[in-house]
């Protein structure tokens, strides 16, 4: 029996690998965002896939063998970076027998290099606060401006793995800028007669969103980043808001709306389902849509509520 | 600096000869080209002088600040950004941040050496304490222990290795529990590892106390495969995904040394142990996939050990089959808050010995739900022959409440009936509390 089962493993081991046709580059990235602004710059001479859903938490993605699978075909990985994805990662890149996309390696883009990180604790860091991330926020794609950065990042990558493509890469990043500077020169507009209106966010996911689109972020539903609503806290915020008078809790799709609820019968604020990522929703099908929904969303909102 | 505009220098020649043929091509007349030469020569001067001037003030600028020197960002740029740490060469590693200052270069004490630390690897400490009450004739665990404090340390090797080290330290000492090196890069897909580890047979075996969602392991983990350490030996590992159309498959194959507790028992070299697992899985929706495993190992056993004389009886071996299949349900937008996994293993032991073959047989069923974001409850029945005699068989329930205060610790509560085949029934409460300090760990899968 044990020679039989020998046999067996090694004919399984050493069947033949599958041959890999040398055509568009395979891009995987770790969240829908990033595959949409890769769709931008890449066009037609790449394909694209997404791990994470836009409408689940990318702090906690499963790491599921089926991700191995398209891990290993990939010549290219682009991650959020900033520890968004530790939890996950690490044993699908490992698993993946890629060696183009470990760390550090050809094929490896961690997208938020050039971006602009806030956040980024200043002091000694401690689980006492709650999951932080000690490298800054993750959430820095809720802007335009990191937006493009991102972009040229993954233009980049792909003109140095496909040199004779380059020009193609850095046209269509070009197209992307413009684009992307019209649209949000148009956010800009709509949002700007509501600067510094006063919100509450679930999770720390909107810095950068508020900090381009002139949100006043005064509190958060969760006490410490990653840890669960707590009676006390919720009073706290409660009380505070009333103070402040405030009228928006802002929730990312992924999160229970009983304490959100909760909190917006009390204060009379209305709470928001807002999707920080393509994919949120099944309307917002790319980087363009995202800020186009979410703004309406807001400013429809607001003027609701008459808040300030 | 002066590298700095050297390469200023060498590369606004090179941008010259590259424009220059393109001129010549457009102006034939060699009198234009010198023309067009000299310009281009005065402009370059006209450059560099102001290059070197820049450069000049800069340094003296530099100079005169003293402090840390500030990364140059240009000041066009969004002032954000220089918050951002600058690209690769300064990036700090993960992990390291929160001890310096936030951004920017490491700070470095002494010599430049012991910037060295930046390469320390990944360390974290999960401690594992266990309260039991109740009464337990046949397999008594204390009131309470301090059961496990397991250290990992985990790093890249080089570009072609990472390594992992788990060492636990418990009650009788400290045990090496893994160490071994990935080897990332051989061709044909193949993963490989090489030291000591636990063997891929079926999944309970695979995983680290901290990982299971009870207290204690199935009784047929105990009876059947080795107890707690189960199959952990030192030896080499290959695996390699089996391409195919329609899922995921890995096959793996490894060889040990042939000891593992009290399952297997080498008494010279070539009493080695063999470990094969083929592992099946496939999505059946974007939140619910199945998982299935069938696992083979065979060894020689102690039984051996018992006769006084030169083993007159030949060799006594040990062969393990098995079989596991888990379901796993975790909605992907509510996945904070309710997940199930159900999961069982059957394992059939073959064990030669003096008295003959015994052939016993054991599994254990299991199902978890998640009750909201902190809350799991579970349940799990055990049925297994002993190994040594297949004849006595020993049976359990369980029913488990755990309680996540974070991701880092968690709170568990176990009621576990078992009915030995010799001794009365045990009726126990087991408690375990948890707490992870160090590197964030990838979650289990």
């Amino acid at each position: 029996m044990t020679r039989y089962v020998a046999w067996l493993l090694g004919a399984l081991l050493l069947a033949p690998v599958a041959a890999r046709a040398q055509g568009k580059l395979n891009v995987m990235t770790t969240t829908e965002d990033l595959a949409s602004i890769a769709r931008e710059v890449g066009g037609d001479h790449i394909t694209v896939e997404s791990i994470s859903r836009g409408y689940q938490d990318p702090h906690f993605v499963e790491a599921k063998p089926s991700f191995i699978l398209k891990l290993q075909k990939a010549d290219v990985l682009v991650v959020v970076g900033r520890e968004l994805e530790i939890g996950w990662l690490p044993p699908l890149i490992q698993q993946s027998r890629n060696s183009k996309i470990q760390p550090g390696a050809e094929g490896y883009v961690d997208a938020s290099m050039q971006a602009s990180i806030l956040e980024v604790p200043t002091a000694q860091v401690t689980r006492a606060m709650g999951d932080v991330h000690p490298l800054g926020n993750p959430h820095y794609w809720m802007d335009p401006e990191n937006g493009k950065r991102v972009g040229k990042e993954i233009a980049d990558k792909l003109s140095q793995l496909r040199p004779a493509d380059k020009a193609f890469f850095q046209q269509k990043l070009a197209d992307f800028s413009t684009r992307l500077d019209a649209a949000e020169k148009r956010w800009l507009e709509q949002m700007a007669p509501y600067k510094g209106t006063k919100v509450v966010t679930y999770h720390r996911s909107f810095p950068n969103f508020a900090e381009r689109f002139g949100l006043d972020i005064i509190g958060y539903v969760e006490p410490k980043p990653g840890i669960p609503p707590s009676p006390q806290h919720t009073l706290d915020l409660i009380n505070e808001m009333k103070r402040q008078n405030v009228k928006l809790v802002l929730v990312e799709p992924y999160f229970d709306l009983k304490t959100p609820n909760a909190i917006g019968r009390e204060t009379g604020a209305q709470v928001l389902v807002l999707p920080p990522s393509v994919g949120g929703i099944i309307e917002i099908t790319d980087f363009f849509k995202l800020f186009d929904y979410d703004i309406n969303l807001l400013v429809t909102a607001i003027k609701q509520v008459g808040a300030k | 600096m002066r590298a700095t505009r050297l390469f200023a220098c060498a590369s606004l020649i090179a941008g010259a000869c590259a424009l220059a043929p393109a001129n010549a091509f457009a102006q034939e007349s060699p009198q234009a080209l010198r023309q067009e030469i000299d310009q281009l020569r005065k402009d370059f001067e006209a450059l560099k002088q102001q290059y070197g001037d820049r450069l000049t003030s800069l340094e003296s600028k530099l100079a005169a600040a003293e402090g840390p020197p500030a990364p140059a960002v240009p000041p066009t740029e969004a002032p954000a950004a220089a918050a951002a740490p600058t690209p690769p060469a300064a990036q700090v590693p993960p992990g390291t941040e929160g001890a310096g200052g936030a951004a920017g270069a490491l700070p470095t004490y002494g010599s430049a050496v012991s910037g060295s630390k930046v390469f320390n690897p990944d360390m974290a400490m999960i401690g594992d304490f266990l309260g039991a009450a109740g009464r337990n004739t046949v397999n008594p665990s204390p009131a309470m222990e301090m059961h496990e404090s397991e250290m990992s340390l985990q790093a890249v090797v080089d570009p072609y290795a990472r390594a992992d080290f788990f060492v636990s330290f418990g009650e009788e000492g400290v045990n090496l529990e893994e160490a071994f090196v990935t080897l990332t890069e051989l061709p044909g897909g193949l993963l490989t590892r090489v030291g000591k580890m636990r063997a891929a047979f079926g999944k309970v075996n695979t995983l680290h106390n901290h990982i299971l969602s009870w207290t204690d392991r199935p009784l047929v983990t105990q009876n059947l495969v080795g107890g707690e350490d189960g199959i952990d030996d030192a030896g080499v590992s290959v695996a390699r995904l089996i391409p195919n159309p329609w899922f995921f498959l890995e096959a793996t194959g490894q060889v040990f040394r042939g000891d593992s507790g009290d399952l297997y028992k080498s008494s010279k070299r070539s009493d080695l142990s063999y470990v094969g697992h083929l592992r099946g899985y496939h999505d059946i929706s974007e939140s619910s996939n199945i998982d299935l495993g069938f696992s083979y190992s065979s060894g020689h056993n102690d039984a051996a050990a018992n006769i006084v004389n030169e083993n007159p009886l030949g060799d006594f071996k040990t062969q393990l089959y098995g079989v596991d299949a888990t379901f796993r349900w975790k909605p992907l937008q509510r996945s904070l808050y309710h997940s199930f996994i159900g999961r069982s293993e059957f394992i059939w032991s073959r064990r030669d010995q003096p008295n003959g073959l015994q052939a016993s047989t054991g599994f254990y069923v299991s199902g978890d739900y998640q009750v909201g974001r902190r809350w799991y409850t579970g349940a799990r029945l055990d049925r297994s022959d002993r190994a040594t005699d297949s004849s006595l068989t020993d049976t359990g329930a369980s029913f488990i409440v755990t309680y996540w205060p974070s991701e880092f610790s968690q709170v568990r509560a176990q009621y576990r009936r078992t009915n030995y085949a010799l001794a009365e029934s045990a009726n126990e409460i087991l408690f375990q509390f948890q707490f992870s300090i160090g590197a964030h760990g990838a979650h289990p899968f």
